[in-house]
């Protein structure tokens, strides 16, 4: 099975690591990665902040550079949301397909390749944030979850209002900075209740916000993508 | 809309106030939380709810669409049943109805049924420069009233407010009103109903004009519903000679059996109850029974306009329940005031701007005050997408320019540009790795990020640089 990686502009730059662990996760798994360079960022914050007009080069770039592949698979719910919810929208009928084509990470896992035992190993307590996009545009349910049950070594452990916004939102993080931190402070504290030692997401920009909030309190708390938990073997553990 | 809020300040300053106030968001915590586990059970009670959802968005598109012919059926029905409708375009033309409808009964105090519509066009003000007081008999709204406060909330307006701060607001303030607060009133809340009840029980018996809103219009038979929890609606409804309704044109449904809908779905989504205590419907005036003389004021107020706007109008169907204010993080962090109109939350994010215009600083500011992360549309139970008109009014306010959107703009198609250039994008990449060590974990300039958090330390390498060199050994291995 042939698929194209969709980094994402913010794994690409920031959290190469992500990028790294969802290629070794899936050739590990016999599926053939191919990342088209072409790819730059899906334009999900220009469309956000109210850029349209701005966010169309960007889609027919991404849509020029995903053309001929049956799988598109990114460790990113939001941005996977952007392609799937807005390009049919703001694009052609090649955004379209395209959007058809895009996977999240965890749904292409469970869905196409159709695991849910990835054969991993991570001997930590963990709790999962699943971030907006993910549980309500994607409808990303159980996935995750059942993902991580499976991870040898790993407790999950319950994250008290879990479903509740980590209070990043993009460019609302500085236009309404106070609001943003006081939901990512809230979200820490209900992290940290846990007692576990990783607070475990599917989307890296939440996890930089929310990690910010982690590394400015000394929270004891380390972010870790899930694609890098799924990723870690007892041969080759992650970290 | 009301005069009271004009020269808000923009959002995140009136939220930055309230983010501080740890009471304040003590009280909204409790408060929200509460309704929105009530309200989670009450809907989970009925298998057949997306289907209900679904069926009251379509009511509500379906009589949109139809609005001109379904106002005039309405009118027809009304003026049949004995009532008399008027039109009003905007706030100060309905006030100038209402002020001359209650100046012609030779009264100079009216009693209230809690109404968004009348808040909305700032009455209550606007009588008193006539010389008429208006009573709110609501409770909420009679503890905004008394405290010379403003609502915080559709359903409940004093959400803000714990009992302490009512029970003083009581005992200080239902004097200069009326009936004073008994002597050693505590903050019990059976002993703070009583006290409102005793209260308001003087103005029920005396007043000869009652003012309402309502929820609905039936235009088949021209019959108005509201929907109330403590039935001072139903006395403001019954005891008073003259009653006057005012009421946005969006309240309208065709027909009675479109109300099965919304009686199901408005109890469960505002106050959790399978059904509210006390639903009134009246059908203009009858002999010797309830009011008899009866107003229905017809209010648009920027309601067309919104109308007129294809991926903003479905903010019309909105039947004010308010579980998308319950549900909404930057709602309980912020506050309702800080989004500085009668409509707080996410529905008043996506109507204020949409009735009153963007011109403003607060109404500019308020299509942002959204993290978008979806909880609102998830419980509308008109299945209104209010993200997805969020982002629509987000590219009105980049258009029209203003304040710190030009830089903005400029920055967005800079980041475009070389978002369109992978090389320009991978060289910046690299120079910026290269150089992490000497970045700061504080930038200037970046105060809005680095106030209450660190940034992330850059990698040594992009991803695309990693990729290059995994490819090419993938290539030597023959893998």
């Amino acid at each position: 099975m042939r698929a194209a990686l969709f980094v994402t502009c913010v794994n690409d730059a920031v959290y190469p690591a992500t990028g790294i662990a969802t290629v070794r996760l899936l050739e590990r798994l016999g599926v053939d990665v191919d990342f088209p360079e072409a790819q730059t960022c899906c334009g999900q914050p220009q469309f956000n902040t109210g850029y349209r007009r701005e966010t169309e080069p960007l889609v027919r770039r991404m849509t020029r550079a995903f053309e001929g592949y049956d799988y598109v698979v990114t460790p990113s719910g939001s941005c996977a949301a952007m392609v799937r919810h807005h390009y049919p929208k703001i694009g052609d009928e090649a955004a379209a397909s395209l959007a058809a084509r895009t996977y999240e990470l965890t749904e292409f896992l469970v869905d196409v390749v159709g695991v849910t035992d990835v054969g991993a190993h991570f001997p930590h307590t963990v709790t999962y944030h699943p971030s907006c996009h993910g549980l309500r545009l994607l409808g990303l349910g159980e996935r995750p979850r059942k993902l991580l049950e499976s991870v040898r070594g790993l407790e999950l452990r319950e994250l008290p209002g879990a479903d509740e916004c980590c209070g990043f939102g993009g460019t609302f993080a500085v236009k309404n900075s106070d609001v943003s931190a006081a939901m990512g402070q809230d979200k820490v504290s209900n992290a940290v209740s846990t007692g576990a030692e990783v607070l475990c997401g599917a989307d890296n920009s939440c996890l930089m916000h929310i990690g910010g909030i982690v590394s400015r309190e000394g929270a004891p708390l380390r972010p870790v993508h899930l694609a890098e938990i799924l990723a870690s073997t007892e041969e080759e553990p992650w970290s | 809309m009301s005069g009271t809020y004009l020269g808000m300040p923009a959002f995140p300053v009136a939220a930055k106030e309230a983010v501080g106030n740890e009471t304040l968001r003590g009280n909204l915590r409790h408060a929200t939380h509460t309704i929105r586990d009530k309200r989670a059970k009450a809907v989970a009670e009925l298998d057949d709810w997306a289907l209900l959802r679904e069926a009251g968005k379509r009511i509500k598109d379906h009589t949109l669409r139809h609005l001109d012919r379904y106002l005039v059926r309405l009118e027809e029905s009304v003026t049949a049943a004995g009532g008399v409708v008027h039109w009003a375009a905007d706030a100060d033309e309905a006030n100038r109805i209402v002020a001359e409808l209650v100046k012609a009964t030779g009264e100079t105090e009216v009693v209230k049924v809690k109404s968004m519509a009348t808040q909305e066009i700032g009455l209550n003000e606007a009588l008193e420069a006539e010389g008429i007081s208006a009573y709110e008999t609501d409770l909420a709204e009679l503890i905004v009233q008394l405290g010379d406060d403003r609502p915080s909330h559709i359903l409940v307006p004093a959400i803000h407010r714990n009992r302490g701060e009512i029970r003083d607001i009581f005992r200080d303030r239902m004097g200069a009103w009326g009936r004073p607060a008994p002597d050693g009133l505590s903050d019990t809340p059976g002993e703070l109903a009583e006290a409102a009840r005793l209260h308001l029980r003087e103005k029920f018996l005396r007043a000869k004009v009652g003012i309402s809103g309502a929820n609905f219009m039936v235009a088949e038979t021209g019959t108005l519903v509201v929907f109330e929890s403590e039935g001072n609606g139903r006395m403001c409804l019954t005891l008073p000679e003259t009653l006057i309704s005012v009421v946005g044109i969006e309240k309208v449904v065709p027909s009675w059996r479109d109300l099965e809908v919304f009686l199901q779905t408005l109890p469960r989504s505002s106050t959790a109850e399978r059904m509210n205590p006390y639903t009134s419907m009246w059908t203009g005036t009858h002999d010797a029974d309830g009011p008899s003389t009866f107003h229905l004021v017809l209010l648009d107020n920027g309601r067309t306009n919104t109308l007129a706007d294809e991926v903003g109008r479905q903010a019309l169907r909105c039947i004010r329940c308010s579980a998308c204010l319950n549900v909404c993080p930057v709602y309980e962090r912020a506050g309702g005031h800080a989004y500085g109109s009668v409509y707080p939350g996410p529905i008043g994010a996506i109507l204020s701007p949409q009735l009153r215009g963007i011109q403003s600083e607060i109404d500019a500011s308020l299509p942002y005050a959204s993290s978008l992360c979806g909880a609102c549309y998830d419980v509308c139970p008109v299945a209104i997408d209010i993200p997805e008109v969020l982002v629509h009014l987000r590219e009105r306010v980049a258009d029209q320019g203003g304040k710190g959107h030009r830089l903005e703009k400029a920055a967005m198609k800079a980041a475009g540009w070389v978002f369109d250039h992978p090389r320009v994008m991978a060289a910046g990449e690299r120079a910026a790795s290269k150089t992490r060590r000497l970045h700061p974990s504080k930038l200037p300039g970046a105060g809005a990020w680095t106030d209450s958090r660190d940034l992330p330390e850059l990698p040594p390498e992009s991803f695309r640089d990693w990729w290059k060199k995994h490819h090419n050994d993938r290539k030597d291995t023959g893998t």
